[in-house]
């Protein structure tokens, strides 16, 4: 934490290991801190904002950077008289949409950003009114207005758009992509995100710790594992609850779990959008076995509502572990064979070779994470950089590949695969006995708490402030998505336009996740 | 390629016998023509609209294309297009973002239509509700005939709830 000390800044420690720390800054602090950690390769994890004028007299933007040795959380009091705060873009271009978010959200304006057109904001509200402001009520109906969002137009002799969206021909989330195109190649790719914003931060208000980790469960519903895991990581640090141990390495069970058959999916559906069915086939196949197994000894398909704040619901039995073993087994036989069939296979690899492809410099200026980001160089991956119970016991193994190309993060998920069946194996071995759950202490107004967690798709962060009676004041759940969806936009550059289901396909960013 | 034929031919037929019609999962007391339902009955259209899920439901509609529920084998099909569809079948809650975008795929799909409201949150509005963000259940936005509760329901529940939209009367 050195390079920041010179700023003058008073942390404040949330949790030893790894540091988290929190500190309130002034508007040149804040920006200061975001250079140095820009400098010493550290990243913008999330940016979100809060009205604290009951509690504080103003409003205040919280940035979560990841440095060399943790996570700082950096809260910045706005005031309402002049509801802006300093830009930060420039430093982390990631943080353009997440500041527009801010805007349509509380109102609070990023100082001379380049770009200030809505995010978040449709028609559903007028422009005027901010739901995440205390005086905002949840149920009301506004009117919509006319949407007529300005598009970057490109000009040029043989340029057209073609507008796809937000109804999708395939069976996925809603958004709206607007390709301008000379021919078949695209010359640019404009995203519009928001059509699934369903007020889930102003939902979280005022609901019970207990209550909210439902919600949580429901942020994104193919993370579910991961998001439950990070809200009851930030409850039980603002209240100063230990789970049980055996709690946390099956939560960690799950969470591989769930990135295997996150995994398996995304390998069929790849394969599908290449025109090779018999992977979608097989692979859905091997995910269907898995779901199963889940329905049956985890009573859900996709393990939602099992972990909750002091633990998870109950203990795996004997015959649970007997029959993952029994399937891990299985999946360690079936998996090579068919890497050996993507892989041999001419066709399949002509349309995944080169495709979609992000450059590690790329990846590392805009700020691409998780598996994307794995893909394209960007050796990072919490389970290896800030391992807690119990990967600290685990040593993961990250898997990460140079091309940045869809073939790239096709073999990128094949490692992944591997590695987690090696974790699960050694989970289910050395997993310590005793109590799967304990009562969550309770908490008292203004504590503070940070859940942070490598889910399939890159690190999810849920940031938590507790009002009295145990209730929550402020829940910011941050999805990855957020990072890798402006790459997208550069991954499809000069593609043909017919390549964009399968590049698309290979990021498999969450629109409901970053939409909220 | 020998790879190839030799998982296929290791792996089988999977297929598992479709689910039968639940008349309790029918939300209306009105009901398509007999001679339509027939029609439909043997080749189904569907189109699916995201109209504010969290994904979940999603991930279950695609697992009833898998080898184990094998949809299409019912010659039920999902189409790129409304102009293509007889069926939509929505997942909620209905954000008021794609309030618009649902009604005019509803009016895009010929008559005469179906609708099946999937999940929880297209059902009531699930977790999520009614708020400045969301319509809510997917029949306060347009006409619903066969609604399957679930968060999210099972891929033989999806199917039940198809099944039963096009199911004869008795």
């Amino acid at each position: 934490m050195s390079f920041f000390t010179d700023l003058d800044i008073k942390t404040q420690q949330l949790l030893a290991q790894p540091p988290i720390l929190q500190a309130t800054v002034n508007p040149q602090q804040y920006r200061a801190v975001a250079e140095r950690v820009q400098q010493n390769g550290g990243r913008l994890v999330a940016l979100w904002g809060s009205d604290d004028r009951e509690r504080e007299m103003n409003m205040a933007v919280h940035a979560a950077l990841a440095f060399q040795e943790g996570l700082l959380w950096l809260r910045l009091p706005v005031g309402e008289g002049r509801p802006v705060f300093p830009d930060l873009a420039d430093i982390f271009p990631v943080a353009n949409r997440m500041q527009r978010a801010i805007y349509d959200l509380l109102g609070l304006r990023a100082d001379k950003a380049v770009d200030e057109r809505p995010w978040l904001r449709h028609t559903a509200w007028p422009a005027d009114s901010f739901p995440l402001r205390r005086d905002f009520e949840l149920e009301q109906d506004f009117a919509g207005g006319f949407d007529d969002y300005p598009f970057v137009k490109v000009e040029g002799e043989g340029v057209h758009e073609i507008p796809v969206g937000p109804v999708h021909a395939g069976i996925i989330e809603p958004g709206h992509f607007r390709f301008s195109i000379v021919g078949e190649r695209v010359l640019r790719l404009e995203e519009r995100l928001g059509y699934v914003h369903k007020g889930i931060e102003k939902r979280f208000e005022g609901m019970t710790l207990e209550e909210g980790v439902r919600l949580a469960g429901r942020v994104s519903g193919d993370s579910t594992v991961a998001y439950a895991w990070a809200y009851c990581m930030a409850a039980e640090m603002a209240t100063a609850t230990m789970p049980p141990s055996r709690a946390e390495w099956l939560r960690a069970l799950l969470l591989e779990r769930e990135r295997i058959a996150n995994h398996l999916g995304d390998l069929g559906y790849l394969g599908n959008d290449a025109a090779f069915a018999f992977g979608l086939a097989q692979f859905s196949r091997l995910k269907e076995d898995m779901l199963r197994l889940n329905h049956t000894h985890f009573g859900h398909r996709y393990l939602m509502d099992y972990i909750i704040p002091g633990g998870v619901v109950r203990n795996i039995s004997a015959e649970g572990i007997a029959a993952i073993r029994q399937e891990i087994e299985v999946l360690q036989r079936e998996l090579p064979t068919l890497k050996i069939i993507y892989d041999e296979h001419a066709g399949l690899q002509d349309r995944f070779l080169t495709t979609g492809q992000v450059t590690p410099q790329l990846a590392a200026k805009l700020g691409l994470t998780g598996l994307t980001g794995r893909a394209s160089g960007q050796a990072v991956d919490l389970r290896v950089q800030f391992p807690g119970v119990p990967y600290d016991r685990l040593d993961v193994h990250m898997a990460t590949h140079s091309n940045g190309d869809v073939a790239a993060r096709v073999s990128v998920r094949f490692d992944e695969i591997v590695e987690s069946l090696r974790l699960i194996e050694h989970i289910i071995e050395h997993m310590p006995e005793g109590e799967v759950h304990v009562p969550v202490n309770c908490v008292t107004d203004g504590k503070c708490g940070v859940g942070w967690v490598e889910g399939w798709r890159g690190e999810i962060l849920v940031a938590l402030e507790t009002t009295q009676d145990n209730k929550i004041y402020r829940c910011h759940p941050h999805d990855p998505s957020w990072q890798n969806w402006p790459l997208l936009e550069y991954a499809v550059i000069g593609n043909i336009v017919p390549d964009f289901p399968l590049i698309n396909k290979s990021f498999n960013l969450s629109y409901s996740g970053q939409d909220l | 390629m020998y790879h190839l034929l030799k998982k296929i031919a290791a792996s089988g037929i999977k297929s598992e016998p479709p689910p039968i019609a639940d008349e309790s999962l029918r939300a209306t007391s009105t009901r398509l023509e007999a001679a339509v339902l027939q029609r439909f009955g043997r080749s189904l259209a569907i189109r699916q609209v995201d109209a504010g899920s969290c994904n979940g439901c999603e991930l279950e509609i695609h697992a009833t294309t898998n080898p184990y529920y094998n949809l299409e084998g019912l010659g039920i099909h999902f189409v790129a297009s409304p102009r293509h569809a007889d069926m939509l079948l929505v997942t909620g809650p209905v954000s008021r973002h794609m309030k618009v975008a649902l009604e005019r795929t509803y009016e895009a799909t010929p008559d005469p239509k179906l609708v099946v409201a999937i999940g929880d949150c297209g059902c009531t509005g699930g977790i999520f509700g009614e708020s400045y963000a969301s319509c809510g259940q997917v029949s306060n936005v347009i006409p619903v005939d066969v609604v399957v509760p679930g968060c999210p329901p099972t891929p033989l529940q999806i199917m039940q709830g198809i099944l039963t939209a096009v199911a004869l009367p008795k």
